[in-house]
Formats: structure tokens, sequence, C-alpha cells
């Protein structure tokens, strides 16, 4: 055992673990910050949008220094079908300044961002594995690590260590997830000279595209997408892991096909991919959460489901909760009351903030999520409505009456009737509206 | 006792990338890692500190971001670290950077007590030369024992040591004794994981960085570019030998009698009873 003691151990050095970290070393706390991987954010193959908000509130004006890509200032989303696709896009200059959000590689920002919370005091611990948590009389007051003498003892444990959650799963807040509470994301990293991404994106040197892409996931429920970086595009498509086991599909070949897509293949043609990786996603959302506090310890970010997959926001509720964890240590060292119910300022804290109410929003969104109603949403309705555009918008002779009649007919045929459409876009809006 | 590592910093072998129009290696971007043989030095020089008690120095010549290697050492239980950096320092051969880490050596010895082993690694994994241990025994006339395998036994009172050196053609087994500079191979020992309790102490450890301010009596013309007289005047990748493949056909036996008489010729075919 390691013979100093620390008053807060962070278990993770992603966005939540290093906020968090950082956070409590600026409130004056003795922090280690341990990660898994050879440096903070080696374990990472996010490469998708970082928002300005949340970042913003612990690094003020951070993208004048951290590792970035480009600022997003057109978001399109495409709805897919077999040869064609509905295009809805927005585009704003506005998003230049301030910036919104910027696409990002995390395996450059993490290192950064952790560097932040080691400048302010943290003792960094990297390519150390947590692998149990030292409990006595029910309360957390260390953990054990897999190096030799590895147990290091400390008031508090933030435990930020991701979907996979080891410690997490120790301490019984969650158990294993369901195959549909996490989705699994595919992802190549498609190098192309900037001049190209910029050409055919539309964009200035320094702005950026992302494309969210719905339907051609075999009708399995799923995102695509397709970001822009600076000098590489960021491919990739997560499904639903109780999809993919229910078809026997295998992810890659979900990508291979969108790769395939008219509309992508343009896109993404002459460049070569530089990476290959996969990552599982918490798609639980708000009914999936675990007990965020207990006995000497806390739980942020991934491993405590705190994704917003209608919006793709993660890594800006993981640095918002990690800094709530934070603040919460700095206020219990005060009062030197490391029990639940001194951490329930946590979870009290979590249930005020963004993290809650954008999750609770979307709460019902988890069902449309599972078959049979993922097949309607991601397969048949993308392609229905594709059809009925291509009707609408055909000269062929026919009235227009005639024409929208057989265009609705399309978009019927998918809900089974006309008042089962009016049924199912009801409970698209409750699941959207909470 | 007193024993100097020195250490090199290296790119990652496994993420090396070779320039395709000047066929040299691109260093930028891509992740350094210490020298893969030096590691085994350090791992010998902190058995005999656990064994006999020692200081252990490790000394690297590097960029600042060099730090991170003699960090490494520190979590494995080095007692210091130094960074000799300098812009004068850059652009270095063999000649040059032995000079200076033999000066170093000198400078270790000053600071903390005369140097009774100096440990390097047999060769470094990008520049593939193995002058520059050899380099500093000269410089500092140390005994050198250049790819030792086995520290077969150390007497630390009288400072006698037996060691094996692997040899193209066997292992020659040599007796000698202190002040020496040994050269190491992979074979010596499997190198240690770093405990908790090094890792903490190597998180708050700032290596010692000494620059040629920090050097009394060092020769200006022996370093850096211009105390470098190597010149690369070609690099190249050697074009690949072609050589045909014959795919065998037909049943075991008569595959593995093709394969014979195609090896052997026809006499051990028949002295087989295959033909």
């Amino acid at each position: 055992m390691a013979d100093e003691r620390f008053d807060v151990v962070v278990v993770g050095a992603g966005p939540a673990g290093a906020a968090a970290a950082l956070t409590a070393a600026r409130g004056g706390l003795k922090v280690a910050l341990i990660e898994r991987g050879e440096y903070p954010g080696a374990k990472n193959t996010f490469g998708g949008v970082l928002y300005r908000k949340q970042i913003e509130q612990l690094i003020p004006e951070f993208w004048k220094s951290a590792p970035l890509e480009r600022t997003v200032v057109e978001q399109r989303l495409w709805l897919l079908a077999k040869e064609s696709a509905v295009t809805v896009s927005y585009r704003d200059d506005r998003f230049n300044d301030p910036p919104n959000c910027w696409t990002g590689q995390r395996s450059k920002f993490d290192q950064w961002f952790a560097a932040q919370a080691e400048a302010a005091g943290a003792v960094p611990i990297y390519e150390t594995a947590v692998t149990d948590a030292i409990i006595e009389d029910g309360r957390v007051v260390g953990v054990v690590t897999d190096r030799d003498d590895g147990e290091l003892r400390a008031n508090l444990v933030i435990i930020a260590d991701g979907v996979n959650s080891l410690l997490g799963k120790r301490l019984r807040a969650h158990r294993e997830w369901k195959p549909d509470q996490v989705s699994l994301a595919v992802k190549e990293v498609i190098a192309l000279p900037r001049e190209k991404i910029q050409d055919r994106f539309n964009l200035d040197k320094s702005e950026g595209c992302t494309i969210e892409l719905v339907g051609e996931t075999m009708g399995m429920a799923g995102l695509g997408f397709l970001y822009t970086n600076t000098d590489t595009l960021s491919l990739g498509v997560g499904v639903m892991v109780s999809d993919l086991k229910r078809l026997r599909v295998k992810p890659y070949e979900v990508l291979n096909g969108l790769k395939q897509h008219p509309m992508i293949q343009r896109l993404i043609e002459g460049g070569e991919v530089k990476e290959y990786a996969g990552h599982l996603i918490p798609e639980g959302g708000y009914t999936a959460m675990p007990s965020l506090s207990g006995d000497g310890w806390m739980i942020c970010g991934d491993a405590a489901q705190m994704v917003n997959a209608v919006h793709r926001e993660g890594t800006n509720l993981a640095v918002e909760s990690g800094r709530l964890a934070g603040e919460t240590a700095v206020a219990v060292h005060e009062r030197e009351d490391f029990s639940s119910a001194g951490l329930q300022r946590y979870t009290d804290a979590v249930r005020k903030s963004i993290i809650h109410k954008d999750l609770k929003k979307y709460k019902g969104l988890h069902g449309l999520l599972s078959f049979p109603e993922s097949e309607k949403l991601f397969g048949q309705l993308p392609q229905a409505v594709n059809d009925a555009l291509f009707e609408f918008l055909s000269v062929d002779g026919e009235p227009k009456r005639d024409k929208q009649k057989q265009a609705f007919r399309k978009l019927e045929g998918v809900a089974g009737g006309r008042m089962d459409l009016v049924r199912m876009a009801l409970k698209g809006w409750r699941a959207m509206n909470g | 006792m007193h024993i100097v590592v020195c250490i090199k910093q290296v790119p990652d072998s496994k993420e090396i990338k070779i320039d395709p129009k000047t066929n040299t290696l691109m260093r930028q971007g891509v992740p350094a890692v210490v020298n893969y043989y030096d590691m085994h030095g350090v791992e010998e020089a902190l058995r005999i500190k656990d064994k006999y008690g020692a200081r252990v120095t490790v000394i690297t010549m590097g960029p600042p971001s060099a730090d991170k290697a003699l960090k490494q050492c520190i979590s494995l239980g080095a007692d210091e670290g130094v960074l000799v950096s300098d812009r004068a320092f850059a652009g270095a051969d063999t000649l040059a950077t032995s000079y200076v880490l033999a000066s170093a050596i000198y400078k270790a010895a000053d600071t903390w007590g005369p140097v009774d082993m100096i440990f390097a690694g047999k060769q470094t994994s990008d520049g593939d030369t193995g002058q520059v241990g050899p380099g500093i025994a000269c410089r500092i006339d140390y005994e050198q024992l250049t790819y030792v395998q086995q520290i077969e036994d150390i007497n630390p009172d009288t400072g006698e040591l037996i060691v094996h050196r692997h040899l193209e053609d066997g292992v020659e087994r040599v007796k000698t004794r202190t002040p020496v500079l040994i050269t190491v191979v992979t074979e010596l020992n499997t190198p240690r994981r770093a405990s908790l309790p090094g890792m903490l102490r190597a998180a708050r450890y700032t290596p010692i960085v000494w620059t040629t301010n920090d050097f009394e009596e060092l020769d200006r013309s022996k370093i850096g570019l211009r105390g470098s007289p190597t010149i690369v005047s070609k690099t190249w990748v050697p074009e690949p030998k072609h050589v045909s493949t014959d795919m065998l056909t037909g049943t075991g036996n008569e595959v593995a009698a093709t394969l014979v008489e195609n090896l052997f010729g026809t006499e051990l075919k028949h002295s087989l009873g295959w033909a």
C-alpha cells in the first residue's frame, strides 16, 4: 500500500475525471488522477463534437489553446434510403463567434484537458488500472490498482471510468448494462487533403460541418455520422447492441454499407483510412442512470449513463457531472462528512443540472430504440419518406392531388394505417418531450 | 556504490513511419519511448541497488520532452534523473554525444560521488550504431564490457565482477573489476513494472536539467552539429529480393517426395525408398 493518503482519488482521466480532478484540486484538495491508458485519451476512440459551454465554465476561452479540429458552422441531417437522401441542414455564421461547438479528437483533447488538472495540482498516475475499491464498514476508503503496493487510500473516490465502469459494477452502483442500454459505435478516420474537405463540404479553412445519418442501418436502431476534422473525416455508425445481437450483424458491415451509399461515397472518395475503432456508448439514458453517490463515492459521465443520444451530447455532460462531483468533494471536505448523506449533495446537484433535465426530457426515447418500433423508425420510415418525395417531385402527368395521396400512403404504409401514423407521430413527440 | 545508467528517448518503433520521398525516419508526431535495450540497463542497475544498496543516477541527452523518459526511470526506483539539454547539443552524432555524456558522468561523480558502474543499452533502436557506450568508456577511461547478457557475480567490497558477453559465435565469460561500463542485451533480465508508490514519486519528480552553462570545461567545438563529423550521404531501402515460389500439389507423400528431391537431390529420395 502507498503510505500516502489523498483527499480524493479520481478513477479515469476522461472529460468527467479530468473535470472532477481539476475542480477538486483548484479547491485545495489533494487529488490523485488514475488512468488505465498510456495517457489520457489513449483508450478513447471518440472523433466527434465538443461543446463550448461546459468546458468554458472550467477553462475560459479554452479553444485558444486546446487541440480542436474545426468550428462547426453547419449541421446536416440526412434521411437515407438505398440510393437517395432527404437532407435538412442549418448553417449560420453566428456559430463562429463565439464558437458553439467543434469537431475534435478526444485522443488529443483528453491529454490536454487532463494536463490542466495536473497543472492545478492533481497527481497523475497513468497506465494504471483500478481493479477494486477498498471498503471498510460499508464505506469506500480507497482503491486497489493493478500495481505492486497498489492500494491508495482517500476520503473520497470519484468514479469516472467510462461506459464499462468496472468500479461502478464492483460497488453495485449498477449491473452489467443490458444489450438495449448500450450501442456499439464503429468509426473510421479517413485522411483527405484539407482543401478537398473544404471544397466538398463547402467550408472555409477553420470551419467544419457535421452530418447525422438516419436510415440504411439494416433496420436496426442506430445513427451514422460524418464529421469534418482538419485533414480527416470521421465516418461511423452506432447501432444498439440488442439489434446487432438479434440480427447477428457485425457493426463494420453496417459501416461498409454506408460507405457505398452514393451520397457518402463521393464525399470520402480518394481518402485513406487511417484508423478503425469501436467503442460502447451508453444509450439507456434517464431510466438507466444508477445511484450517483454513496458512502465515500460519486459516479460521473459515461459510467453513470450520462449521454443524450438525441443530441449526441456525452462529453459535455461528463464534464458537467465531473465539475459537480469536484465541487461536492470540496464542500464535503469543509464539513468532513463523506457519508452518503453528505454526498447526496452531488446527486441533488445533478438533478438540478442540465444533465438531468435533458435526459429526463428524452426518457421515452429508449422505448423507440427497441424492436419492433426501431425497425419502423430507422428502417421503413426513412425509406418511405424518400419514396414519398420521389412520388411528389416526379413530374409525370399525374395530378398533384393524386401525387400527394400516393406520397401519404407510403408513410401510412409504414405505420399500418392512417390512425397508426397519427399514433406513431404522437409517440415520437412524447418520446422527445418527456 | 554509484551506478549511472545512460538512456535515450527514441521514436516508438511500433508507430514508426519512413518518409517515402527522403527515406528517412519521420520523427514528428511519433510517440517517444525509452530505447528498449536501455530499460534492461536500468533494470540491472536497480537489481544491484535492491541487492547491495546503490545510488542509481539516470542520464539522458535530449530535448526537454525527454524528461518523461527520466520520470519513467524514477517510477521504477532510480534515485535521480538528469536531462542534459541545450540547443547547442542538438544535431550530435555518436562522437559528440559520447563526449557530452562523458562530461555529464564526470559531473555526476562530482555531485553524488565516484561512479563505479555505468550501464547503457547495446545500441539504440533508431540510430542502431552501438557506438555511444564504447565511446563514453574510451573518454572516461573505464573498462568496457559490451553485449553483456548476464552478470554472474559482483563483489561489492572488492569491486570484482564476472559477466557473460553475448558474442556471435558463443559466450565469453569475463572477470574484471569496477569501474566498468557495461552495454547490455535484452537477455540480461526482464524489466519490472513500477509500483504504485514509485508512480507517485515519479508524478511529483522534476528531473535535473544540465545545460552548457552547467559544465565548466566543455569544449564547444566538440558538441552539437559542430562536433559531429559524421555525414549521412545517402539512405535507401534495399531492394527486396524476388524469390519464386512453387506450389507443390498431389498427395501428402508425393508432395513430401518432391520437396525432399528439390531440397536434397534424388539420392536422399532413393535412400528413403521414395523413388
